[in-house]
């Protein structure tokens, strides 16, 4: 790791802390240095920094974001920021018959990283997350070992509404909830449904 | 009494931070030392508030202290993060909606800096008018150009509420430090020093006084010990601490039993109101306690100073013109 990198991290988690205050609240789980798949709610692009700020130093080296490869690998400093600074796992939006779409998250997960996604796949200011995206279902299929730990992000579409690009200092919260697991033999519509539900379990009553 | 006032400012100040930290380092010897006894019993519950507390206090000093050595620059930028982050708890607890996003970064980004280089630069009478007039006409100006009628006025109210207290209210902190008053050339510190410790003051006795007397409580539903005895009895203690450390101040004795009282009595009654707020607001737990929003409890511990200062700072200031 060069000092420009380690710098630029150090800048990064300061200034997310310095307006969101970045709080993580393990609620359900203590923040190991275990093999785990975060799973959060999606409702601003500054979600993935959040979660990171929040994390342990030990273990924000060995977890991981999905980043998009056509629109993070556009520009140099994009690139770097996502290679060299948070370690992204590349995936690609367009789809190809001979390759799947998962390949990338499970060679990450084959190496013993953990990774953050967004099951929603896209961004929903709505208040309660849109149905999930099965990718989360096929992880837990491949990975059994891996816990599942959701994770409820408070007030971050407050700092920064789409379409603005000065944030506004707010405080923030991620709450990390319990792990689960897939069951046997489960449908799943049904774990996804359950997934989801663990997520918006975890929103803080008073909002 | 001679030989200190014999003394140069510079090793006054430094001698009023031995005292507080010495003072500071026996309270804690007397407080932790129990704490080793009675582990495993109940009784380390209490202890254990009391040693929050304690480092509430020894931050606070310390604060205190940098801000004295690191000069004007070094006041003003440490107030203004003060000033930051309390208004960031405010903002957080109020709800504001997307249409007030230009505003909020006027308040953070324009507002808040500008009011505490004014500070620095010892502008006093900009610095007195800047947020209750220009910044209280640019705020609904920009909300209003955000095209956002819906509680409109709401809106705005918060965020010039937020405004005033947390910036306008507490940049009254360093504004002391800087104060240039008639034969007290540099003693700015002890007048800042006098403020907290009379607020201090009457807060501990409003508290102890609430529990002795047991009176029925004013607004129970806002704060279930404030009554107006214990209020005056607080704002009397304040009094009575601020005559005794009339020789560091300008003042005359009964001036600094009335600047006691006077500022005593707002800090209270300011903790009171930030109470008000925060139940308003929904948040339940009080102090160090992370709380359902992420409020991390900055706004209870500043508030009495944010309402205290600028009373405090005006009527120094009234004073002094009367005095020059």
């Amino acid at each position: 790791m060069t000092i420009a990198v380690k710098v630029m991290g150090l800048l990064v988690s300061f200034v997310a802390r310095l307006v969101t205050g970045a709080q993580g609240h393990w609620k359900g789980c203590p923040p190991e240095a275990l093999q785990r798949i975060y799973f959060a709610n999606h409702q601003s692009h500054l979600d993935w920094v959040l979660i990171w700020a929040a994390l342990p130093d030990d273990l924000r080296v060995r977890t991981r974001p999905i980043a998009a490869r056509d629109y993070w690998t556009a520009s140099k400093f994009k690139h770097w920021l996502t290679r060299e600074v948070f370690n992204a796992v590349y995936v690609s939006r367009q789809r190809t018959d001979d390759q799947d779409p998962l390949e990338p998250l499970a060679d990450a997960l084959q190496n013993g990283d953990s990774l953050v996604i967004f099951p929603e796949g896209t961004r929903s200011n709505k208040g309660t997350p849109l149905p999930f995206k099965s990718g989360l279902y096929h992880l837990a299929e491949q990975f059994p070992g891996v816990q599942l730990v959701p994770v409820w992000i408070d007030n971050v579409q407050r700092v920064m509404p789409k379409g603005e690009v000065v944030p506004v200092p707010i405080l923030c919260t991620a709450t990390f909830g319990a792990p689960m697991q897939l069951q046997p033999g489960e449908d799943k519509r049904v774990f996804l449904e359950r997934a989801r539900e663990a997520v918006t379990a975890l929103r803080p009553l008073v909002t | 009494m001679n030989a200190l006032r014999s003394l140069g400012v510079e090793q006054q100040v430094a001698l009023l931070f031995l005292i507080l930290f010495g003072l500071l380092g026996l309270a804690s010897i007397a407080v932790f030392v129990p704490t080793l006894r009675a582990q495993h019993s109940e009784q380390a519950d209490p202890h254990l508030r009391q040693l929050r507390d304690l480092r509430a206090l020894w931050i606070g000093t310390v604060v205190f202290w940098l801000s004295w050595i690191s000069g004007p620059v070094g006041a003003t930028l440490l107030f203004g993060v003060f000033s930051f982050l309390a208004l960031r708890e405010f903002i957080t607890l109020a709800h504001t909606r997307r249409s007030d996003h230009r505003s909020l970064i006027l308040a953070f980004f324009i507002v808040l800096p500008l009011q505490y280089v004014l500070v620095g630069l010892r502008s006093f009478d900009l610095f007195s008018v800047f947020i209750p007039v220009y910044v209280f006409l640019a705020i609904p100006v920009l909300s209003a150009l955000a095209g956002d009628p819906e509680r409109f006025l709401e809106r705005n109210a918060k965020i010039q509420w937020g405004i005033t207290v947390c910036v306008f209210g507490l940049s009254h902190a360093p504004a002391l430090l800087l104060l240039e008053f008639p034969n007290y050339a540099g003693r700015g510190a002890f007048l800042l020093f006098f403020l907290v410790i009379v607020a201090a003051s009457a807060q501990i006795v409003q508290e102890l006084a609430s529990r002795w007397l047991r009176r029925r409580p004013v607004a129970r539903h806002i704060d279930r010990s404030f009554s107006y005895r214990a209020w005056a009895a607080g704002a009397l203690a304040a009094a009575l601490v601020g005559a005794l450390l009339v020789w560091i101040t300008p003042f005359r004795i009964w001036q600094a039993m009335l600047m006691g009282l006077v500022a005593g009595a707002c800090g209270t009654l300011g903790e009171f109101v930030m109470k008000a707020l925060k139940k308003d607001a929904g948040v339940r737990y009080w102090g160090n306690q992370s709380s359902v929003t992420g409020a991390v409890g900055l706004l209870d511990r500043v508030a009495p100073l944010c309402f205290a200062a600028p009373v405090f700072f005006h009527s120094v200031r009234w004073y002094s013109s009367l005095a020059a």
